[in-house]
């Protein structure tokens, strides 16, 4: 009878969960962990003139219609703030979201599903968000009617 | 000879009162021990086990595990090898904190509910209190934890300065307990973080001015397993027995990386 085989206590075997599937070469987290704090810097800054230009300035909230928004994307710095802003934002909060599937997604097919929602969400708000701030009219032809408010030069 | 008229010293200079105690009597108090049992031989499911017991004022979790081993059930299973806080084996879950128990006094824990001991979290239970420390100490070897100088071979001692030698003071106090590497949650979740002890060590000789290889620990810490999963929640601060800076040694290893390579 052949007597059971009991590992040495140093064997250096371990456990396969634990065990690291290959190291990964680059800078990607390193550059994504910069990217947050430089990032979350600016977007202070992008986010609280934001607000306030909305929603205190001028007539404040009452002065929040389809007309202040028309007003304000006529002008290229509120095009390009909106843009930096929601490019800024949206990679920020995906990386912020990526981090957290990381740390608690506990199985990989789990990470992987939850990553692709969140990047295939991130490209269609991002790619929407800068269509719109871009082809923004606020006096379109529709079927050849002209929908003119009071603030459009006339046809 | 002048030694016989010398008169014979008294046994003690203090006459005491017999059955007086010399420092004092030491307060005793009950306490309830609650500790989680698990023997895979006999059953998968771990299950808690309580003991009352009467302790002394001056005795640690560890005594208290100590009664209870040697006085009641000799099957319940512990690491402990000097037990006075130095070798870093006892490390365990005492009322949902890491600690170790020989440095845990049970008068400074609340003696009014019941003492939970439970084995670290994050590494697989083996019995009891004991865990497979394997996963942690392969982390460790990986960020080689000894002095690689590529110099010439001084014939004396290596010398060094004392702001020098301040630089990596902090880490060189680590005993390799785990109670910071399973403190952590994020290596809770999956194990292959790096976890904080192997970066406390790797800190240790990447600041060292008399060790050539800190690019290679920071190329290796570089990973996507390495500090940048540390999220800062100072759990590993927090258990560290030795009470080394652990998440600001974690920081300064980040800074490191990024000094080199932006």
């Amino acid at each position: 009878m052949a007597a059971p085989i009991v590992e040495s206590p140093r064997s250096g075997r371990i456990s396969p969960q634990y065990r690291r599937s290959g190291s990964s070469k680059g800078n990607f987290e390193m550059f994504a962990w910069l990217f947050m704090r430089l990032s979350g810097v600016v977007l202070v800054v992008l986010i609280f003139v934001h607000l306030w230009t909305s929603l205190i300035a001028g007539d404040g909230i009452e002065g929040v219609d389809f007309g202040f928004v028309a007003g304000k994307w006529a002008d290229p710095l509120w095009q390009v703030w909106d843009l930096v802003m929601l490019w800024l934002a949206m990679l920020h909060g995906t990386n912020g979201v990526r981090v957290i599937i990381n740390d608690y997604a506990e199985k990989d097919s789990t990470r992987f599903w939850l990553k692709n929602v969140l990047y295939v969400s991130t490209v269609v708000i991002v790619v929407l968000g800068t269509l719109v701030i871009f082809t923004f009219d606020p006096c379109p032809v529709v079927n050849g009617v002209p929908h003119v408010a009071d603030y459009c030069p006339a046809p | 000879m002048s030694t016989e008229t010398v008169e014979k010293e008294p046994a003690s200079k203090v006459d005491l009162a017999p059955g007086v105690g010399g420092g004092g009597e030491i307060p005793t108090f009950d306490i309830t021990l609650k500790v989680r049992r698990y023997n895979p031989e006999v059953s998968d499911d771990a299950h808690w086990d309580e003991w009352k017991l009467t302790m002394y004022g001056t005795d640690r979790v560890l005594d208290a595990l100590h009664k209870v081993k040697w006085e009641h059930d000799g099957t319940v299973s512990f690491r402990r090898s000097c037990a006075h806080g130095v070798c870093g084996s006892d490390a365990m879950r005492i009322n949902g904190r890491n600690r170790l128990a020989c440095k845990t006094l049970l008068k400074d824990l609340d003696t009014s509910k019941p003492i939970l001991v439970e084995p670290i979290k994050g590494l697989p239970v083996e019995k009891d209190l004991i865990v497979d420390m394997e996963p942690f100490f392969q982390s460790y070897r990986e960020i080689m934890p000894f002095l690689i100088n590529r110099g010439h071979e001084p014939t004396r001692e290596r010398l060094q300065s004392s702001e020098e030698r301040e630089r990596f003071d902090d880490t060189t106090k680590c005993i390799l307990c785990a109670a910071c590497t399973s403190s952590c949650p994020v290596f809770w979740t999956d194990g292959q973080y790096f976890g904080p002890a192997a970066i406390v060590n790797a800190h240790r000789f990447i600041f060292d001015s008399r060790d050539d290889a800190g690019d290679m620990r920071l190329e290796i810490l570089n990973d996507k397993e390495g500090v940048w999963r540390c999220r800062t929640t100072f759990n590993c601060t927090e258990a560290c027995p030795r009470g080394i800076q652990v998440t600001q040694a974690i920081a300064e290893v980040k800074q490191a990386i990024l000094s080199r390579k932006v």
